[in-house]
């Protein structure tokens, strides 16, 4: 190895100030930048993205007001964040590893978690949090952040096994920037070198807090700089931005150049249109003039009007599309209505084996069940 | 004249929930001492998630109503600084399933700069949290760890059950030259209203409240579990004639020996209600002081009933976890029946 002067030092570990100005495919209208080349995706994959963030919009809809019927509990919208979601999730090849958050419904979706089953969570089973076999995809993390040294963790275990082909994608969102946990995460990230891709959905707000009093940094991709590793600022409701960049992350953490480092942390620029959870009310803390702006950059119109604009899509193929997706959102809420659970669950899976002692705790729980019957516990406390 | 008087008691209370008590025993000591101030998550603008400081914001100002970053030890770790600093922190934990980040700086130093410099510094602080099941919330948003807190010597561990209570021990934490870990039942936010004195309103810590006095057996509960408790108590006593002494015990830590004991004295027998999984929660420790100080008053063994030894379930099985008054029940007629 020869020695590099601190030009080149900086230029090798890729970690090179970011562009403020985040990289774009798409115009706000959906038509190609004359400045951008459209990422190496057949007619098919096109419609499957597209299809995927149709599916999600919809699902979207019908979650909430599911939430407001009471068939399921709080639920967090993705409405202007499922391009980059979706985007992402195609960027994967199947090994690579899924760390989402709660509002990731539409990335987990196109990893292979089964819809009926993020329903199933949601109406307050557990038994939704299990996958199909092979899906690598981890149950939702909802302590903010921390999941971002886990995945680095897991990022570390393939590195440490051989397992060359397979990369780690986390998401987090813009607040979790501040914990302590994205910190530690990344910097260690960038001292193992391992191969995991960090996606911050930078939505503008966490809860009432917006991104300018979140961090003093100028943006989030400048992070990175401090950690030794590559920081990219992308667009997050231009999908086809969102696929060409983290594809080309994914492609580096696997397989680096000589002078690359394998992590990456992307900020993906976006906007969550609704509240932060059904059990918010966004009125009281923003201007909803605001969000007006980010829909006319609406990831799922620049798409269609792309898609249409190169004749990948036509009227006929849309409404089947859509049609497809009404189906495929009812065929999941009657799945995780038919789904059932029993109080046995609660001691189930703690540990591999129940200890005698949880055993008799659920014993007890039973014979009051048997004497005084299941409605008893229904009541509401206090 | 008695009019009179009749109304100048109405004016001196007003009726309020529990979150609400809160809310007032915040804007009270705000608006007594400047030092006072509320930092956290969402706790300005947004008047705090579950609305616990609304209005303070608009009524105090930026400086002393702090959106912080979304940070858990930040908020905990800058409000030690705060407090040597000779400021008056109350910092909230959103819920507390994500105080966790900010358990290093409660323990290893809220809760022993006094001993560690040999009462040179002090860290009169509070840090509340919504803690506890029973609303339907998301995973991570039902836990009920005080056992945690309370383990820790140096810190307090608070626990109201009643909107008077949570204006009048929040009140006594903020005075406190001690930190304080002040924990909110959820469950009861908006339950039920009650009069709550006005203006300065500040109940001692360290003593519990006998909320049903009865000859036949001590039920020993705190927070949102008080309610059942009263409710199994209601039912015992019409239905079987089972006259039960409800203490509601409200700080945990330092504990009150004395009204425990002197309850237990009375009628020999004893169950501890906690929402808290069972081994080594806060009723471990009640039921052993009670052998310790009072072993020759004991006619049964001491009941625990509690939540399970596993984690809070998701929703759509938190009735089953949480103790019901059908549970309460249940098993003081076990005690009594022994």
């Amino acid at each position: 190895m020869s020695t590099h002067d601190d030009t080149d030092h900086r230029h090798s570990t890729g970690a090179t100030q970011p562009d403020t100005e985040p990289i774009r495919v798409l115009d706000d209208d959906g038509h190609l930048l004359s400045s951008a080349e459209p990422p190496a995706l057949s007619e098919a994959e096109l419609l499957g993205m597209y299809a995927d963030i149709k599916l999600a919009r919809h699902f979207d809809q019908r979650a909430i007001s599911l939430q407001r019927q009471g068939r399921i509990a709080t639920y967090a919208p993705m409405t202007g964040q499922e391009g980059s979601q979706v985007a992402t999730g195609h960027a994967l090849d199947d090994e690579d590893w899924l760390f989402p958050t709660y509002r990731d419904h539409a990335a987990k979706y196109v990893h292979g978690a089964e819809l009926g089953s993020l329903l199933t969570t949601l109406r307050g089973y557990r038994e939704g949090y299990s996958d199909p076999a092979g899906v690598n995809l981890l149950p939702e993390y909802i302590p903010i952040a921390t999941q971002v040294p886990h995945a680095m963790g897991m990022a570390w275990g393939q590195l440490l096994q051989g397992n060359d082909d397979t990369a780690v994608l986390c998401h987090l969102g813009d607040g979790a920037t501040s914990e302590g946990d994205f910190h530690e995460g990344l910097n260690f990230a960038g001292v193992f070198d391992v191969p995991a891709v960090f996606v911050c959905n930078n939505n503008q707000w966490a809860i009432s807090m917006p991104r300018e009093r979140q961090t003093a940094s100028e943006t989030i991709a400048e992070k990175a700089h401090a950690y030794g590793i590559e920081g990219v600022r992308v667009d997050g409701m231009d999908p086809l931005a969102v696929y060409a960049v983290t594809r080309a992350a994914i492609k580096k953490a696997k397989a680096p150049t000589d002078d690359e480092r394998r992590p990456t942390l992307i900020e993906s620029v976006q906007y969550r249109y609704g509240a932060h959870t059904t059990a918010d009310d966004p009125s009281v803390y923003r201007d909803e003039a605001e969000s007006e702006a980010w829909r006319d950059r609406d990831p799922l119109d620049r798409l269609e009007t792309y898609l249409h604009r190169t004749d990948v899509l036509d009227d006929e193929r849309e409404a089947t599309i859509e049609a497809q997706v009404e189906d495929e959102v009812a065929a999941a809420i009657e799945t995780a209505e038919a789904a059932e659970t029993s109080p046995e669950r609660i001691v189930e899976h703690v540990y591999e084996e129940t200890p005698d002692r949880l055993a008799e705790q659920l014993d007890e729980l039973n014979a009051l069940r048997e004497k005084y019957g299941d409605d008893a516990f229904a009541e509401v406390l206090g | 004249m008695s009019s009179a008087t009749a109304t100048e008691a109405e004016s001196a209370t007003e009726r309020l929930t529990l979150v609400e008590g809160v809310r007032e025993g915040l804007h009270t000591e705000m608006a007594r001492d400047d030092r006072v101030m509320v930092l956290g998550e969402d706790v300005g603008k947004n008047g705090g998630v579950f609305r616990a400081t609304e209005g303070l914001f608009e009524e105090f100002g930026e400086e002393r109503v702090v959106d912080t970053p979304l940070a858990e030890s930040g908020i905990v770790g800058s409000s030690i600084g705060l407090a040597l600093s000779g400021m008056k922190p109350v910092a909230e934990m959103q819920f507390m399933g994500f105080a966790y980040p900010a358990f290093d700086q409660l323990v290893s130093h809220a809760a022993r700069l006094r001993s560690r410099s040999h009462g040179q510094y002090t860290c009169p602080m509070v840090v509340r949290a919504p803690y506890g099941g029973g609303i339907r919330a998301p995973e991570h948003h039902s836990e009920s760890k005080e056992a945690f807190f309370v383990h820790e010597p140096g810190l307090k561990v608070v626990v109201p059950s009643t909107p008077a209570d949570a204006k009048g021990l929040l009140t006594a934490a903020i005075r406190d030259p001690d930190p304080v870990v002040f924990l909110e039942p959820k469950l009861i936010y908006r339950a039920f209203r009650e009069a709550v004195p006005r203006g300065s309103h500040a109940v001692p810590l360290g003593e519990a409240a006998v909320r049903r006095e009865g000859s036949d057996v001590s039920v020993f509960t705190w927070g949102a579990m008080t309610r059942p408790a009263l409710i199994a108590a209601g039912n015992l006593a019409e239905e079987h004639g089972v006259d039960c002494e409800v203490v509601d015990v409200r700080t945990l830590s330092p504990l009150d020996v004395g009204t425990v004991v002197a309850s237990f004295e009375k009628t020999g027998r004893a169950a501890v209600v906690h929402e808290a999984p069972k081994t080594a929660g806060v009723g471990a420790e009640i039921a052993t002081t009670i052998q310790e100080e009072a072993l020759c008053y004991q006619e049964a063994p001491i009941k625990r009933i509690a939540g399970f030894d596993a984690p809070v379930p998701l929703h759509a099985l938190e009735d089953y976890y949480l103790p019901q008054a059908v549970r309460v029940q249940d098993g003081i007629l076990e005690t009594v029946g022994f």
